[in-house]
């Protein structure tokens, strides 16, 4: 069958594109492998506007068992274990239909990681929202959190963090970002590399249906709206307890000897991810696969995007048992090919061949582009505004615009949001949600821990995207830092607006170059990640959000902290960052802007900060820290204040300078900062530590009472300021 | 006689293993999980039905978990006298069985709600709640969407005169306020036993509560009462 004049446009598919196809194969496409190239050759599958930006950033160090190119990324976090974790977003489907989009969010991520062999156990997530103000921004969040919990909630995996950030230029391209992080032992890891000629592809899980066909294309174009509708997928988390429980057994015996989940592109792209990784072909009949409904033709088998279904490459001898064990589950398995020597993508319908292309033709010959970049001269103008013409608070007016901050949407309480999501199962929740700057988590049959956490300050990165990545890699690890952990590694999930567009190319490649310095700055690899680009709808992108998931190990995980402080402890600010109102949360609450120079970094300063707290944690010098982030000091304080039901009082030499403006010191932001309490006998211990890391120890006040006493700046009752904080997300789902 | 507890696996079923583990390993009794196939409950001196999501819980909660095989076998079990402790969604399952009146509708928020919850002991002549002291306050974690108690006015009165109900909402305190009632319950109940005492469901999780690291273990003297429960001798 022909290729009609422009059908390539419907997967979109460049002509540039189309005609470097045919040139490949010799000849033109038939429509199942013009839909299959459609679908490989998305931004989506093929990395074609990030890949060359992703090359720089570094994803190695000794601890790092398996980094970016598998389902996920692995590192060793001791007695033989590793913590094996990613972040995904699902962001168009989310913008169509929250629920299903958010559900099988959580489904896809979570496969990505059983798949290694893995046994999940935390989920986070991180979501970005217009306005609640606005009706349809009200429904996406609450059904957005709706889904992640269904989802999450049925397959028994706690959410256990995660984060969630509101601005105009989400409304009509919400983010959700889902991360997972599972544990196996060393030599349980599984890689997705198909190999051994003669080797049985075998498809196991949810019948193909007609669902999600083209996701994957259209997750690489504008406009969710318009594009989207009619391709998402439903989610069924009972099938997918059933495959995780069945996939973690079929992985005990070594006759299994690859596993890949069907997700964006379903078949097509696990296969051929399969194939090529391996470098050996692959080939699959589409009549042996069971389907969910009649009249699906092959090219509709090869693009569905139906969840819960995974590839498996089986021994020959292992056949029989993988298919008692997907029985004992109540599933079913079917064998739909086998694996070749010639490096081939061979799909049959029967006895006809619908599709012949070498795999790497999907893969290694994927077009990548490097767009001209170029920053939004408006960008430009809002970062380069002079904010010293604004009216500074007056002393008395401290304490309303500290109530005002915590009732903001961007900083108040999550508990509407985090108690919809079970974070008490698996019985390993050691700091649940709202407790601390990371979730810690023990793992059973060890004294350690894991500490993790999301993070990423969307507004410093639309204002400078370079420095808005440093911070988020800075700040999700000062997180897990803050609660005693030792970073090992993060995963990324680049969220941006159009690539193809000068502003969008600019913000992708300085986010990357961003992460990439604070990465190694800071010690800390890249080992797994996800691209969402074309977040964007008429003339309005996104902010760009490079969100970093951080994963760290507490070695004994009893010698942790959280944000709660004791009567009579001593309150420090630890760290000399200046404070600065760019791109911070007050400048958009109290003037409603979006502007001026986010803080700066010093990421050695940061490198020996956050080693210098997790020490300080694990002597017992520390008794709680809260990362000094969005909001500011008077925030931070106010926070620890409620979360510990004890207040503040400030001590003289704790007040801020008489010279300097009260708005940055009260409520202007910085990196590398971080309140710490800790016992009074300790206070000596704590200030030697500091002068021997070099780390600037400001004693600020003590806890105690049940107000929040900053002296000749007013006070605020703990009760009035948690009223405030709680009343944030409030009535607003 | 066996001393053996085993936590019945449905498909669907998730803290199967967080139940087993609490047994297992922290208080250290012989446990392993029951197939829900398997017919033969007689190695069995006690049977946990743990939370989930039974079969997906796409209709009633435990509607499609009663029609399973194991079922017909713990309804003799249960009518031996032998302990079966329903916990969230084996309380479902429990309530759709009728091994336990009444049933569990949606919380009054319309939502799914995970957080600690104050209990106030109100009967410790039961299989399972032998190790509290009566008017007694602990604390244990609630994670479901549909723990609404519900029985008729009739049922209702003859559980409060006879002293079925286990366990209910209430503050830090012990007092019972609309507040501290996370899901609307009548009575602000969580917890109900059969007549004998030996089979009780509840929706709050003593298996979650088993070590003051992951937040409290006030849940470990629940599990620990069916030992004590049993006749002597039968536990080591």
């Amino acid at each position: 069958m022909a290729i009609a004049a422009g059908a390539w446009r419907e997967v979109a598919l460049s002509d540039a594109e189309y005609e470097r196809i045919v040139e490949l194969l010799g000849r033109e496409p038939t429509p199942v492998e013009l839909g299959m190239f459609g679908a490989m050759w998305s931004e989506h599958c093929g990395y074609k506007h990030s890949r060359p930006h992703l090359k720089r950033l570094p994803t190695e160090a000794p601890w790092v068992l398996q980094g970016p190119g598998e389902n996920a990324g692995a590192v060793d976090i001791g007695d033989g274990l590793a913590a094996v974790f990613k972040v995904e977003s699902h962001n168009h489907p989310s913008a169509v239909e929250p629920y299903q989009g958010a559900a099988t969010g959580v489904g896809g991520i979570v496969r990505d990681i059983f798949t290694m062999g893995a046994r999940p156990i935390a989920l986070l997530d991180a979501l970005r929202f217009g306005p609640l103000d606005q009706p349809r921004n009200r429904y996406l969040f609450d059904n957005v959190v709706g889904g992640i919990g269904g989802y999450g909630n049925c397959l028994g995996i706690p959410t256990v963090g995660g984060e969630v950030f509101f601005d105009e230029t989400f409304s009509a391209n919400p983010l959700v970002n889902a991360m997972c992080v599972g544990i196996a032992p060393h030599d349980g890891i599984v890689r997705a590399r198909a190999s051994g000629i003669g080797n049985i592809i075998m498809l196991i899980g949810a019948e193909t249906g007609r669902d999600g066909l083209h996701g994957a294309t259209f997750a690489s174009v504008e406009d969710p709206e318009g594009s989207h509708r009619g391709v998402i997928q439903v989610g069924n988390p009972f099938l997918e307890k059933l495959l995780l429980e069945a996939c973690l057994e079929l992985l005990q015996g070594d006759d299994v000897v690859a596993m890949q989940d069907l997700g964006a592109a379903g078949l097509t792209s696990s296969t051929v991810e399969c194939a090529s990784r391996g470098g050996v072909g692959v080939e699959i009949d589409v009549a042996l696969v069971p389907r969910r409904e009649t009249g699906m033709t092959p090219y509709e088998v090869m693009l569905s995007e139906s969840q819960e279904r995974m590839l498996l490459v089986v021994k020959p001898e292992g056949v029989e048992r993988v298919q008692r064990v997907v029985e004992k589950w109540s599933l079913q398995a079917a064998a739909i090919g086998k694996i070749t020597g010639d490096g081939m993508v061979r799909v049959r319908d029967g006895e006809q061949v619908v599709a012949e292309v070498p795999a790497r033709f999907f893969t290694d010959e994927c077009p990548t582009y490097l767009r001209p970049a170029a920053e939004s001269p408006a960008i430009r103008a809002a970062r380069e505004r002079d904010l010293s013409g604004l009216p500074d608070v007056q002393p008395d007016q401290v304490p309303d615009v500290l109530l005002r901050l915590l009732r903001s949407p961007n900083i108040g309480s999550r508990r509407p949001v985090y108690e919809r999501y079970d974070h008490t199962i698996l019985t390993n929740t050691v700091v649940p949600p709202g407790a601390a700057d990371a979730a810690v988590l023990r793992i059973k049959g060890t004294q350690r821990g894991i500490a993790v956490a999301i993070d990423c300050n969307s507004r410093y990165c639309y204002l400078d995207p370079e420095l808005g990545a440093m911070h988020a890699v800075a700040e999700a690890t000062r997180n897990v830092a803050c609660v005693g952990g030792r970073p090992l590694a993060i995963t990324n999930c680049l969220n941006f607006g159009n690539p193809e567009k000068p502003a969008g190319a600019y913000q992708l490649e300085r986010a990357v170059t961003g992460m990439a310095s604070a990465c190694r700055a800071l010690g800390i690899p890249v080992v797994s990640g996800n691209v969402s680009l074309y977040n964007e709808t008429g003339e309005v992108a996104v902010m760009p959000t490079p969100m970093v998931g951080a994963v760290g190990v507490l070695d004994d995980v009893r010698r942790h902290v959280t944000q709660r402080w004791q009567s009579g402890q001593v309150v420090y600010l630890l760290g000399d960052g200046a404070p600065s109102l760019g791109g911070s949360e007050y400048l958009a609450v109290v003037h409603g802007l979006t502007a001026g120079r986010p803080p700066a970094l010093d990421l050695d300063a940061e490198r020996s900060l956050q080693e210098t707290v997790r020490r300080g944690i694990e002597e017992g010098v520390i008794a709680a820290a809260h990362d000094c982030s969005a909001g500011g000091l008077a925030v931070m304080l106010a926070e620890m204040a409620i979360a510990s039901g004890i207040g503040f009082v400030l001590l003289e030499e704790g007040e801020p300078a008489e010279s300097g403006r009260l708005d940055v010191a009260w409520f202007g932001e910085a990196g590398s900062r971080i309140v710490v309490a800790c016992a009074a006998e300790n206070a000596g211990r704590l200030e030697s530590l500091c002068a021997e890391a070099g780390i600037a120890c400001r004693r600020l006040g003590r806890a105690d009472g049940e107000t929040i006493d900053l002296r000749r700046f007013g006070s605020v009752t703990v009760a009035d300021a948690r009223d405030a904080y709680e009343s944030a997300l409030l009535n607003l789902s | 006689m066996s001393d053996l507890i085993g936590v019945i696996t449905f498909p669907g079923s998730n803290g199967d293993h967080d139940a087993l583990h609490a047994i297992s390993n922290d208080i250290g009794a012989p446990a392993r999980l029951v197939d829900y196939r398997e017919t033969d409950l007689s190695p069995f001196a006690a049977l946990i039905v743990p939370g989930g999501f039974s079969y997906g819980d796409y209709l009633r909660c435990g509607a499609i978990a009663r029609f399973a095989p194991i079922v017909e076998p713990l309804r003799e079990f249960a009518a031996r006298g032998g302990p079966v402790l329903g916990i969230c969604n084996g309380f479902q399952v429990l309530t759709e069985a009728h091994l336990l009146p009444g049933a569990l509708l949606r919380n009054k928020t319309l939502r799914f709600h995970c957080h600690w919850t104050w209990l106030r002991i109100e009967q410790t002549d039961t299989a399972w709640t032998g190790g509290y002291t009566r008017g007694e306050i602990i604390r244990l974690p609630v994670a479901h969407g549909d723990g609404s108690y519900y029985a008729d006015p009739e049922t209702l009165a003859r559980l409060e005169d006879t002293g079925r109900v286990v366990a209910r909402y209430c503050t830090a305190e012990g007092e019972i306020t609309d507040e501290s009632n996370p899901n609307g319950s009548l009575n602000a109940i969580a917890g109900v036993a059969n007549e004998r005492g030996n089979v009780v469901g509840l929706m709050p999780h003593p298996e979650r509560a088993t070590d003051p690291l992951i937040g409290g273990d006030d849940g470990l003297r629940m599990l620990r009462s069916v030992l004590a429960f049993l006749p002597a001798g039968v536990t080591r």
